[in-house]
């Protein structure tokens, strides 16, 4: 049995969201070689964990695939490939599971659950879901917090990690030098704003608040990546 | 005369009988109050995200006098432009609500919740407490003048940073080609930082930041017209000044005082504001 954390969001309270996280995973290939099946079972959005920035950050991309879910407007083929490709800022599904998704390097991995209502998980896992047994569907119909920490707790061989209530732990692996560059907060003016604004901070307090910084770094960084996510294709 | 308790009851606000819009997905079944009515959107109070994220939700409702296809490419187009200069904006690490999701065909934007309250507000509370403190001096003149008078300067060099705040907030925005295109006191929030938390005595504490709020009128501009939309934008904000109290006219002269400093052609657009006071908002079409 896995640790999954269950998260509903606000005006989506149709639409539970579990989430489990592992460390020193050693079969990402095996998971990932399920996903390139599309084995109906495997339907997770497997993320690699070092490019989420936080709780936040999974969350609005969560929310962004089942609002265009919802409103039937799904650029992927799912709701949680959808996932996936609305982490990225830019229009490209394969780049978005090359820059998000699981690679065989990946040791610390994020595993999303959306759990949909009956029919519409009919609706559109009727394709693989349906063709590749009655069994997967069913299972599908079925999602429960218990179901999917069960199926993770077997399939994952890794250390399962706990989330806190507000998905504390979420952000935790995050390589924030990867995620500044893919959403390119690397150069520019902006950088060179935050930088100034650091370095200030920086000859004030010294090295002692260093964690400080970070996470206020952190917070605008998100707030940027949020912003992108949201006008991204349009 | 700002009103006093003398001044008879005004009449009770119309009821208005607003037939209540119906908020597109995902809110439509969230029941949210209004909190303020543009000419273009209504702007509620909601969590987005987690449940304990406090939010705005800015909804442009379909007009229904124009044909469908015209509005909804008016109102994509227009919600796009304020998520887009929001974004850009605080990439540059500007202080404004950062873009917390969106959907421009169903004419809904969610922003960041700023806490603390409108400049426009402080300003009021400001010049209430001035106007008590000289009526106080006035009554007991000989007991209270020498702490009346420090406890007034400090007042002052307080406001008068608040003023610089917003010379560099708004030198900023400019500096980076944004012209805000609605500055008024209104669309300035004082945010009290974290920290500062420690207010005492006065009751209103003029610590924090200024965030800029309300880009629905914003534009990046490239060209020349740059320095006209600049000059409006302290333009409109010295009205608005002017607006609040003839005492906090003068303050305003500090907010450009700073601009003045805050970037590169700052100087030049202060020279085309005294061009735009001559002649107001509107330029001439006659030539």
């Amino acid at each position: 049995m896995a640790n999954v954390r269950t998260f509903e969001l606000p005006h989506f309270p149709q639409y539970p969201v579990h989430v489990a996280l592992f460390k020193n995973v050693t079969n990402v290939a095996y998971l990932r070689s399920q996903l390139l099946e599309a084995n109906a079972a495997f339907d997770y959005a497997f993320l690699d964990a070092s490019m989420i920035l936080s709780p936040t950050h999974l969350l609005s991309a969560t929310q962004h695939a089942l609002h265009h879910y919802q409103t039937s407007r799904l650029k992927a083929r799912t709701p949680h490939s959808e996932l996936v490709f609305r982490l990225h800022p830019n229009n490209n599904i394969g780049e978005s599971y090359r820059k998000f998704g699981i690679s065989d390097s990946t040791t610390v991995l994020i595993a999303v659950k959306l759990q949909l209502p009956h029919e519409d998980g009919d609706g559109d896992g009727g394709g693989d879901g349906g063709g590749d047994g009655g069994g997967d569907g069913g299972g599908d119909a079925g999602v429960t917090r218990e179901s999917v920490s069960r199926h993770l707790g077997e399939n994952v061989e890794g250390e399962s990690v706990e989330i806190g209530e507000d998905g504390e732990g979420l952000g935790r692996f995050c390589d924030l030098a990867a995620v500044r560059k893919v959403y390119k907060l690397d150069g520019g003016g902006g950088d060179g704003g935050k930088g100034k604004g650091k370095g200030k901070k920086g000859a004030v307090n010294g090295g002692a608040n260093g964690t400080v910084d970070e996470v206020d770094e952190r917070k605008e960084v998100e707030a940027v990546v949020l912003g992108m996510m949201t006008i991204k294709g349009s | 005369m700002a009103p006093s308790v003398d001044t008879p009851d005004p009449p009770p606000p119309p009821t208005l009988t607003r037939t209540p819009h119906t908020l597109p997905a995902p809110f439509t079944n969230s029941s949210l109050s209004v909190l303020t009515q543009g000419a273009e959107a209504l702007v509620y109070r909601t969590t987005f995200l987690t449940p304990n994220t406090p939010c705005v939700l800015k909804y442009r409702p379909p007009k229904p006098y124009r044909h469908p296809t015209l509005d909804k490419r008016l109102t994509k187009a227009r919600l796009l432009a304020e998520a887009r200069v929001l974004v850009r904006v605080r990439k540059e690490g500007i202080k404004v609500p950062a873009v917390l999701g969106g959907d421009w065909e169903n004419g809904w934007l969610v922003l960041e919740w700023v806490g603390g309250s409108t400049v426009r507000r402080v300003l009021d509370g400001w010049v209430e407490s001035v106007q008590r403190r000289l009526a106080d001096a006035e009554g007991g003149r000989e007991q209270v003048e020498q702490p009346d008078l420090e406890a007034q300067v400090g007042g002052e060099e307080e406001i008068l940073d608040l003023m610089r705040r917003i010379g560099r907030a708004v030198g900023k925005l400019h500096g980076i080609g944004v012209v805000h295109g609605d500055l008024t006191t209104s669309n300035l929030m004082l945010r009290p930082t974290p920290k500062a938390n420690v207010a005492e005595k006065t009751g209103q504490l003029l610590d924090g930041d200024i965030v800029l709020i309300d880009f629905g009128l914003a534009s990046q501009t490239t060209t020349q017209q740059q320095d006209e939309d600049r000059a409006v934008d302290l333009y409109v904000l010295e009205r608005a000044f002017a607006a609040t109290h003839p005492s906090a006219e003068p303050l305003f002269q500090e907010v450009l005082k700073e601009y003045g400093e805050s970037y590169n052609g700052a100087k030049k657009v202060l020279k085309r504001l005294a061009d735009v006071r001559l002649r107001g908002r509107k330029r001439s079409m006659l030539g």
